[in-house]
């Protein structure tokens, strides 16, 4: 499904603030893979994710999506495949508009947007019904404006925006550090639930190395721009938080929570 | 008369809501602030004075189209205007004040070359507003129902488009530009499309004023932005902000009070020499306002807040 070759970032290049942040990279993920990434601050995890995405230009290797090399395709093409959760509950959604029209904007994301009506009775009626599946009672607050919404439940709205035009691919950057407890447990519950489909690619950034391990069915650990360690099955499931702290040395206190 | 003070003022008012609905797009849907409305609204002004002297002497019904193809031409012009200010914030990643404010230089020396010389009389040709008189009996306020017409008319689209999957697409664009990529839409694309509409809104203000007062002048556009982004939040300090259709109407009718307070400015003795420094005192109230505003209701939301936890 993605396929990573040799995919070098290099920051501020040719100055004295170089950083090479992603290190020629490989990997592949599958359909069906729920893959956590952990790693400590500039380890590369997001900027893994933004060159994904398209943010910005790489400096050297090869992204290709379902067959697709996307490695010269602007953002807004990618995304076409791609939902996105940023750490940032604001960033997700449109907050002057209501909640009905930011849903709108995620559906169409394939569509073609012309002078259709922005919002449809049927669309109105399945977002109704598919916000329910949050549980939140957002369904019926859907002419509201997004601005009113707590983070918990913006960034619910974000991840259901984010899967709800059928991407192959779901990026989640630390998409539950910004949110109280009860908020973040709830946000990883639905992921679980969005993420089990066997059409789509999760990748969930964290530095929350127990839910690392508890959420999704691959752990990949990441380090000055490079893959340390992938794990899976038998041996994803033998391994601790202790363990891992021990193998890499870990000293980001953050992560031990 | 007080009265006919007010009247007048809502003639300029309904043809300045145009341009308040224009500024409303950039200033609030695309959220940035664009100069090139100084330039663009001569523009428009200029195009149609010139088709209006090019009519001089046709048949009257092809003086009338000719005047309406002025209108037209003003909107189009307008739009390219802001299609190039847009294109150098996009491709040439020039910041968008300082895109405007270039257009809105160049195109200074174009509006001189469009009328040929820096003033265009248009008092022995045809107008809109003439025809429009002539046609309501030389009723005197004629042009207060030309510019209701119009008005309701750019309204009436611009709801009408900002309701679309499109118009969604270009309202979200203000609001986050990286949650509008992230949806597969090129904000870059937005930008264009926002700031050319914008600008021929303004261009068709500038076509309907040259028409109205009966001359374009090179010169006329200096601080039309100020009054713009006046207009657009008077009104909605005044007349609200929820809903769409209502804040447009808002925005329209912020124009109205603007060009009212003015004009009783005027009616009470005001000297016209100190019009500009008027107006950007009341935008800078009125921004003030909107911040205190935004201020206020925070507290308040606050206040409520801790009476429920307590």
């Amino acid at each position: 499904m993605l396929k990573i070759e040799n995919l070098t970032k290099i920051f501020a290049k040719g100055t004295i603030n170089e950083m090479t942040a992603l290190d020629g990279v490989n990997f592949h993920g599958a359909s069906g893979d729920f893959i956590t990434i952990i790693g400590s601050n500039g380890a590369g995890k997001s900027t893994l994710m933004n060159s994904i995405a398209g943010v910005f230009p790489v400096d050297s290797g090869k992204i290709v999506l379902d067959g697709k090399d996307m490695s010269d395709m602007p953002e807004h093409k990618r995304a076409k495949m791609i939902g996105r959760v940023f750490q940032d509950p604001l960033k997700g959604t449109a907050f002057d508009m209501t909640i009905e029209e930011n849903l709108s904007i995620a559906y169409n994301k394939k569509r073609r947007r012309g002078l259709q009506a922005g919002i449809s009775r049927s669309d109105r009626e399945l977002f109704k019904e598919k916000l329910a599946l949050l549980g939140m009672g957002l369904e019926d607050r859907m002419k509201e404006k997004v601005r009113l919404l707590s983070g918990g439940q913006r960034q619910a709205l974000t991840l259901f925006m984010a899967v709800i035009a059928e991407p192959k691919l779901l990026l989640l950057d630390e998409h539950t550090a910004a949110l109280d407890p009860s908020a973040a447990k709830k946000v990883l519950e639905l992921t679980d639930y969005f993420a089990d489909n066997d059409k789509l690619c999760t990748m969930m950034i964290t530095h929350n190395m127990k839910a690392a391990l508890e959420h999704g069915n691959r752990t990949i650990l990441m380090q000055s721009g490079k893959i340390k360690m992938d794990i899976s099955g038998d041996e994803r499931k033998k391994m601790t938080v202790e363990k891992l702290i021990e193998k890499f040395e870990i000293d980001n206190d953050r992560m031990l929570l | 008369m007080l009265i006919v003070t007010l009247l007048e003022a809502l003639e300029l008012g309904l043809i300045y809501s145009i341009l308040a609905l224009g500024v409303f797009l950039s200033f609030r849907t695309l959220n940035t602030p664009d100069l090139t409305v100084d330039g663009s609204i001569v523009t428009g002004a200029a195009v149609s004075a010139v088709m209006c002297t090019a009519a001089s002497g046709m048949e009257p019904t092809a003086q009338t189209l000719m005047c309406i193809l002025g209108l037209i031409l003003a909107f189009v012009f307008g739009m390219g205007a802001g299609a190039i200010t847009a294109l150098l914030n996009t491709k040439l990643k020039i910041q968008s004040l300082l895109a405007g404010i270039l257009v809105m230089l160049g195109i200074y020396s174009i509006n001189l070359r469009i009328q040929g010389k820096a003033n265009v009389n248009l008092n022995s040709t045809p107008t809109l507003y003439k025809t429009v008189e002539n046609a309501m009996n030389g009723f005197r306020w004629s042009s207060i129902v030309f510019g209701l017409i119009i008005a309701a008319v750019v309204i009436f689209f611009m709801f009408a488009f900002l309701k679309t999957r499109k118009g969604f697409a270009l309202r979200a664009t203000g609001d986050n530009e990286e949650m509008v990529r992230a949806a597969g839409i090129s904000s870059d694309n937005m930008k264009l499309l926002g700031l050319s509409v914008s600008n021929g809104l303004v261009g068709l203000a500038g076509g309907m004023l040259a028409q109205y007062q009966g001359y374009s002048d090179v010169g006329m556009g200096t601080g039309m932005v100020v009054i713009g982004l006046a207009s657009v939040i008077i009104g909605e300090v005044l007349f609200g902000t929820g809903g769409l259709l209502r804040r447009l109407i808002a925005v329209a009718l912020g124009a109205v009070v603007y060009r009212m307070v003015i004009g009783v400015a005027l009616y009470l003795g005001m000297p016209p020499t100190d019009l500009k420094l008027v107006s950007a005192v009341i935008v800078t109230i009125a921004l003030a306002m909107g911040m205190l505003g935004e201020n206020f209701s925070l507290r308040k939301k606050r206040s409520k807040a801790g009476e429920r936890n307590a």
